[in-house]
This record gives C-alpha cells, sequence and structure tokens, in this order.
C-alpha cells in the first residue's frame, strides 16, 4: 500500500447514497457510496451501461444525482454554501475547439477564470511541454493526430494545477501502442503532480495497471460491486506488465467483472 | 532511432512486442499527424485548379465566338439579337452612364448586405439566447422572406417615401434571411460536450458566446453570407425595377428598362453583363472572406492527402 491512500483523514470527495434516474425512468445508478482520498488513483471499471460516466459526471457537477449527495469536505464553498471544487475533466473525445490552435486550447480554463493573456500563455506552454507538445503550441487540432489530440486536452484539464482529474475512457479511441504510451505519461504526470485521478475504463488491463483502486461496476442498475486494492508500487512501467503481481490482479478483477456482468 | 539500435544491448527480461517505444521516437505520438497536400502553384493558383479555370473558358469562347457568327451570318438585326463585339463596344461607350448607374447599384447591394448581416447576427444571438423571442419572432422572419419581394415593393416604396432607403429595405428583405438562419444554426450547433466543458469550468453566458457559440457558428454565417451576396444583389435590382426611377441617379435595372422601351439592345445587354459579372464577383469576394477566415481549422477549407 502506498502512503497517499488512507493517510488523510477526512476524503476529498464524499459520495453518499447517489442515484440517478434519468427522464425516460432508465436508473443510470443506484446507491452508490464512494470516497475518493487526495491523491489516489482510482480506475472506475464496469461494462457499458453501468453508470459509471454517470457517476463521473455526477462528481464533475454536470447534472445533479436524482438522489443522495457529493460532499468536498475540503474544497472551498461558497456563501450559498455550494462547494467549488478545483477539478479537471477529460473526455473521451479530446473535445478540443477546432478554431483554435493547441496553446488557445490549453488556455481556455484560464481565460474563463478571468487570468491575463500572458501569464495563461505562459502556464500553458508549460503544461502542453509537460505532456510532451513542446513545438506544437501553434498546430490545430486537425493537424495533431489522435494521440496529440489527446494531449492537448489533458494539458486543458491539468492546466488549472485541479486537485482531482476526472477522465471518462480518455484513450478508448487510440490504438494499442498509443495508449500503452499515453498510460505511462498519465501515470508520471500523476506521480509528479499528486493529483487524485478518477479514471473511467472497461479495460480490466488498464485499470490494473494504471491504479492503486479499482471500483468494479455493475449495470441495470449501476452500482458498485467491488472496491478492490492494489499494493503493486510505482512508478510501474512495461516490466510491470509482465510481471505476477500484475497477472494476479488481472484475474481478481476480471473475475469481480465476471460477476458484476452476471450480476 | 534504426532497426539496429532499438534491438541493442536487451534489457533483462527483453520487452514483449508493442511494449516498446515503437512510434514514438521523440517521445510524443507526432508521426501520426495527418499530412496535408502541398501543391505546385502556377501563378499563385493551385496546378490542380486550373484544369477548372481554363476548360469554363474555353466553352466560353466558343459560345461567344459560335454567337458572333451566327448574328453575322444570318444577318440578325441588332435590335433582335446583337453579336457580342456590337455589346463590348457599347460597354465601352456607353461606360459613362452604366457605370455610374453600376455605383448606384452596388452602393444599395453592400449598405443591404451590411444592414443584413448586422441584423441577421444581432436577431440570431437574440433568439439563441432566449427559447421565447426565436419562438415569437421567428415566423415573422420567415413570412418576410417568402413574401415575393416585387409583391410589397410598391407599398414599401409609397410608405418609405425616400427611395433609396425603399430600395434598401426592399434588398434587405431578400438578403437576410439566409444568414439568420444560417446563423442560428451554427450558434445551436457548438458541440455539446464543449458546452459541458464551459458549464465546468462556470463560464457566463457572454464568455459562452464570445469563446464557443460565436466561433462554432462562423462557417455557417460564412455560408448564408455567400448566399445573401448574390440575394442582396437580386434584391437591388427588383426593387430598381418596381421603383423605375428616371434621371442621372438610377441603378443598372433603370438602364435595362429604358434600353428596353428605346429598343437599345445592345446596351441593355451590356447593362445585363454588368450585373453578371457584378453577381460573379461578389460571389467570389464572400468565398475569398470564407476562405480566409476558416483555412486554418474548417474542412471546407482543407486538402487531405487519402
Amino acid at each position: 500500500m502506498t502512503t497517499a491512500v488512507g493517510a488523510a483523514t477526512r476524503p476529498l470527495v464524499s459520495i453518499r447514497n447517489v442515484s440517478k434516474q434519468f427522464a425516460n425512468g432508465t436508473i443510470a445508478i443506484r446507491g452508490v457510496d464512494l470516497d475518493l482520498r487526495d491523491g489516489e488513483f482510482v480506475s472506475l471499471l464496469g461494462p457499458s451501461g453501468c453508470g459509471k460516466s454517470t457517476l463521473l459526471r455526477i462528481i464533475a457537477g454536470l447534472g445533479a444525482p436524482s438522489a443522495g449527495t457529493v460532499e468536498w469536505p475540503t474544497a472551498s464553498h461558497d456563501v450559498s454554501g455550494e462547494a467549488h471544487p478545483d477539478h479537471g475533466f477529460v473526455f473521451q473525445d479530446p473535445t478540443l475547439m477546432p478554431w483554435a490552435n493547441a496553446l488557445k486550447n490549453t488556455m481556455l480554463p484560464l481565460t474563463l477564470a478571468g487570468v491575463g493573456n500572458g501569464e495563461a500563455e505562459q502556464h500553458s506552454a508549460e503544461m502542453l511541454a509537460l505532456v510532451g507538445l513542446k513545438g506544437f503550441e501553434k498546430s490545430y487540432p486537425r493537424e495533431l493526430s489522435g494521440g496529440m489530440k489527446m494531449r492537448v486536452s489533458i494539458a486543458r484539464a491539468l492546466v488549472t494545477h485541479p486537485k482531482i482529474l476526472l477522465m471518462d475512457e480518455p484513450f478508448a479511441a487510440l490504438d494499442e501502442i498509443t495508449r500503452h504510451k499515453l498510460n505511462d505519461d498519465l501515470l508520471a504526470l500523476w506521480w509528479q503532480n499528486r493529483f487524485t485521478a478518477v479514471f473511467v475504463t472497461h479495460s480490466v488491463f488498464e485499470s490494473v495497471y494504471l491504479s492503486q483502486r479499482i471500483v468494479v461496476m455493475a449495470a441495470r442498475p449501476g452500482r458498485v460491486m467491488a472496491d478492490l486494492r492494489s499494493e503493486a508500487p510505482y512508478p510501474r512501467d512495461a516490466l510491470f506488465r509482465t510481471s505476477p503481481e500484475y497477472a494476479h490482479l488481472c484475474r481478481v478483477a476480471s473475475g469481480t467483472l465476471r460477476e458484476a456482468i452476471a450480476a | 532511432m534504426s532497426e539496429v539500435a532499438q534491438r541493442a544491448p536487451l534489457p533483462n527480461p527483453p520487452p514483449l512486442a508493442g511494449e516498446g517505444r515503437i512510434g514514438a521516437h521523440d517521445g510524443t505520438d507526432a508521426e501520426a499527424r495527418p499530412v496535408f497536400a502541398e501543391e505546385r502553384r502556377i501563378l499563385g493558383v493551385r496546378a490542380s485548379s486550373w484544369p477548372g479555370i481554363i476548360a469554363p473558358l474555353v466553352i466560353g469562347i466558343l459560345a461567344l465566338t459560335a454567337w458572333e457568327l451566327t448574328v453575322r451570318l444570318k444577318g440578325i438585326p441588332h435590335y433582335i439579337l446583337p453579336g457580342p463585339l456590337l455589346i463590348a463596344q457599347t460597354l465601352w461607350n456607353d461606360w459613362g452612364t452604366l457605370s455610374q448607374s453600376l455605383l448606384i447599384t452596388l452602393r444599395i447591394t453592400f449598405a443591404a448586405l451590411i444592414a443584413a448581416i448586422v441584423v441577421g447576427v444581432a436577431l440570431a444571438i437574440i433568439f439563441t439566447q432566449s427559447k421565447w423571442l426565436e419562438k415569437s419572432l421567428f415566423p415573422y422572419a420567415v413570412i418576410l422572406q417568402v413574401t415575393p419581394v416585387v409583391s410589397i415593393a410598391p407599398l414599401i416604396i409609397i410608405w418609405v417615401g425616400d427611395i433609396n432607403l425603399s430600395l434598401l429595405i426592399c434588398a434587405w428583405i431578400v438578403a437576410f434571411f439566409p444568414i439568420l438562419s444560417n446563423t442560428i444554426l451554427g450558434l445551436n450547433s457548438a458541440d455539446h460536450n464543449l458546452i459541458n466543458l464551459f458549464q465546468l469550468y462556470r463560464a457566463s453566458r457572454w464568455q459562452t458566446l464570445r469563446y464557443l457559440r460565436l466561433p462554432a457558428a462562423l462557417p455557417y454565417f460564412l455560408g448564408g453570407l455567400k448566399i445573401s451576396g448574390g440575394l442582396a444583389l437580386i434584391g437591388a435590382v427588383v426593387a430598381e425595377f418596381v421603383a423605375g426611377t428616371g434621371g442621372s441617379a438610377s441603378g443598372l435595372a433603370y438602364r435595362i428598362l429604358e434600353s428596353g422601351y428605346r429598343l437599345q439592345i445592345p446596351r441593355m445587354f451590356a447593362a445585363l453583363i454588368m450585373i453578371s459579372l457584378t453577381g460573379i464577383a461578389i460571389f467570389f469576394l464572400t468565398s475569398w472572406i470564407a476562405h480566409l477566415a476558416l483555412r486554418h481549422w474548417h474542412e471546407s477549407a482543407v486538402r487531405r492527402e487519402n
């Protein structure tokens, strides 16, 4: 077990009995309880339709839960008592503005927060360099490969140095080689910056490779089936993928996922 | 990195296939970037565009030659059908009067187009901010659009009094609808994930409009502008026909009417050609503006290598 988990007494996010029912009656998730701790890397693993993306969006504040609460005990609150957590969000698609170059896209959260152009440009250029895109600041999205667009998307999410990075199957559309590379780079960014990472995926291997904690979800209605912990140390690299520990974790996670699908 | 360098001293245990850094030479996945066509240019025009310029030119010259020959060989009188050479000659001789009329028509056309842009975009922004306003007012915009301008032009001329203002209003009525409807469509077609992202960062309405909806609407607006440019000219000419004002301060449409009464058919053709050329020039101008505005990012302005 790494030190980050369990060290803090108060969780960063406290999700209590959260349910979401859509207008058409579909119950996306029911009765989800989950605490996310500062600095941990958590994967939400489950079959499609298990509500993992819905849960992620609720954590992000995009759409309120039908029942239950999402609390941010350590975040700043405004006068009305509404929490203002600082989070970054990475969508399944890069979701870049096609009319803006990589730098302008990365700057967006700072621009919206009223940060001056010069300062925003400097921070954004640094962040682009961190995700391996130095020299591509002036490139437009259409000039970049799928993997590079995803890097811009990650740079944009991290440019405000958020406490929590929420990712909704960010690498699902990429080829395996690019995905492995981006997994490694994401881990390095997380290791250096120590934000809390919540990573939605349907890949057992990806979740085991990345996470300290794998929350397995079942569908119809979406609910948490198991909360698995991984003791494997970081930094993890390609060798980890061939280790007995990795194989063992994959077996456990696959088994739980199979139960979740059957349930 | 060469094949040899990649296989050089193996660590223990060796990495499996697919685990290495294949295709990541510079630490990014930059090699997978799309390739864009870089083409040779002749006189500033893409080499592959030249056939598209030359072919219609050849057809045009052939048609004009056939026209001239038919008129000459059959001895068709010029008050029935003048040959292209006579029309060109008339254009040259009457340039003073005709160019003055062209200027008047152009002034109304561009004033109407600018008014159409201002009102069309402003209404589109207001409509997308308030669904109720859109629901209450949009039907009237449609009514304005579907009513033939010829049929309401006399009324407008009577009501407004000032002839130039009447012409401007008529041309504006014809021109503004494509800009309005296209811009509304554009403002509403911003990527919903991007809209979510703006919500996530608590962007204000104004920020969402400025940084997201307006840029997303630009290609649609420019598409509307291309249509409206031509329509403004048509609206101006139609209104001039209805108004039929005499004197020196009259547009090209009046020159056509006048030439018709006086059986100056070559002059009629000359005025007609000026209107057509003006329409073509407006089309190229708006296309060029669209190209300049979109060349960096929009698919319509990009050539991809397959």
